[in-house]
């Protein structure tokens, strides 16, 4: 059974919190199509949260069809995300790689920083973005056009 | 059944004639089934309201209907809990859980009272006159979760309870909510944990209903907006609170339409939303669509 912790600071939206947590979840085989996610009851119970946060994200995990409500059951796992379970080789390659980076005095955030930028560099995100409604965020230089 | 957990209808109470009245013209409508956090200032009129709906205070003009029906007669389907968490204080534990088991035939859960109870290590014999604030708070609310009533009505229900015992009984409560779908009414001065618990709002100030409404709803109707702009080019909107910001101006404003791209748009939280209520008297109040008060009101 998943275990949703909510933070209250993150600034991510509660519900928001839950459907990431899930796809983590799914990402890491800790949940597999067929199993069961916790009732609402069991969530907010844990998490003093309001038990509509918890329905709102089921409901968005349905629509990504991730997961489906059974009438009087609950909630199941329809597919998974990804294919990177948690005893899979690569993590175990990645855990290796871990330890070297420490042996070779790297800190946390050195580590992070470096995997930051291998991972944007093999994975780009996707170029359409939808407009965000906040303030336009800078784009990065090499994206630019040059006018002159 | 009905779907309206509270509906009031211009709802004045004046305790005296000299005093300004602590509930002045107070409209709104309540759906059953949410969890609202009623929160104001202090003297704001939150208690006041929560004793009316309680059936303990008659008003002074307008109209209130709990459950569809007169306060008083909503009664046995209501849990009230007062600010001072009033208890027999020559009674044990064990003795008011008995009590509330006796004067709630029929419905009592004792179960569930019982591990109320059980999770704040309150030893069944000890007297009521004997334990800290925090832990007549957590008998009080037994009593009120034992009855099993469609609406809990909680005055400062987590005010003097250390965080853990917060967040245990908020969740216990929430549980009540996804399981059998009561109404929940909690009052506050301060936001703080209400935020993720509630997903509907009634901000009470100087005796009135400033915001109410869906959480979401009320949000969404607001923009934080940022920019070198000047207030008057915000004139479409309403304007609830604006701030100079170095050279430009911070403003939460409630939006009506599209604001000019060339404001840096926000949504604000749903704290900065009250703050800015209530650094702001005269703003206009907002009672989102559907929960204002529409049909007749039983008298």
């Amino acid at each position: 059974m998943v275990e949703y912790r909510i933070d209250r600071r993150s600034g991510v939206a509660t519900y928001l919190q839950i459907v990431q947590q899930t796809h983590q979840a799914l990402r890491l085989g800790l949940l597999e199509p067929g199993d069961k996610l916790p009732t609402a009851r069991e969530v907010v119970e844990a998490t003093a949260i309001n038990p509509n946060t918890v329905l709102k994200a089921y409901r968005e995990l349905e629509r990504e069809g991730l997961v489906e409500a059974r009438r009087g059951l609950g909630t199941f796992v329809r597919r998974s995300l990804g294919s990177a379970p948690a005893d899979s080789p690569l993590r175990g390659e990645l855990l290796d790689w871990a330890g070297r980076a420490r042996a070779a005095g790297l800190e946390r955030d050195d580590v992070a920083a470096l995997f930051a930028a291998v991972l944007e560099e093999q994975f780009p995100p996707p170029q359409s973005e939808p407009p965000a409604k906040t303030a336009p965020r800078a784009q990065p230089a090499t994206t630019m056009g040059d006018p002159a | 059944m009905t779907d309206t957990a509270i509906e009031a209808a211009d709802l004045t109470l004046a305790y005296g004639r000299r005093r300004a009245p602590a509930l002045n013209g107070c409209s709104f409508r309540l759906a059953a089934g949410r969890v609202c956090a009623l929160v104001g200032p202090n003297g704001a009129g939150k208690s006041t309201l929560l004793a009316l709906a309680a059936g303990l205070l008659r008003p002074t003009s307008g109209r209130l209907a709990v459950l569809g029906t007169a306060p008083a007669a909503a009664r046995p389907r209501v849990a009230y809990v007062a600010q001072d968490k009033p208890l027999h204080p020559g009674l044990s534990v064990a003795e008011t859980l008995r009590l509330g088991a006796e004067l709630n035939r029929g419905s009592w859960d004792a179960e569930l009272a019982a591990r109320v109870v059980a999770d704040g290590d309150l030893d069944a014999g000890a007297r009521v006159c004997s334990l800290s604030g925090g832990q007549r708070t957590r008998l009080a609310l037994a009593l009120a979760l034992g009855k099993r009533a469609e609406l809990l009505l909680l005055d400062e229900p987590m005010a003097d309870l250390d965080p853990l015992a917060r967040h245990r009984l908020m969740g216990t409560l929430m549980a009540e909510a996804a399981e059998h779908g009561t109404t929940v009414v909690m009052s506050s001065h301060i936001l703080g944990e209400l935020a993720d618990a509630c997903d509907h709002l009634l901000l009470v100030s100087g005796g009135r209903v400033r915001l109410g409404g869906g959480v979401d709803d009320l949000v969404h109707a607001h923009a934080l907006v940022t920019g070198t702009g000047r207030v008057a080019d915000l004139a479409r909107h309403t304007v609830v609170e604006s701030r100079a910001t170095g050279r430009g101006l911070t403003a939460l404003i409630r939006t009506d339409g599209p604001v000019d791209p060339a404001w840096d748009v926000a949504e604000p939280s749903l704290e900065e939303l009250l703050l800015a209520h209530l650094r702001a008297p005269d703003a206009p109040a907002l009672i989102t669509p559907g929960t204002t008060a529409t049909r007749a009101v039983a008298a």
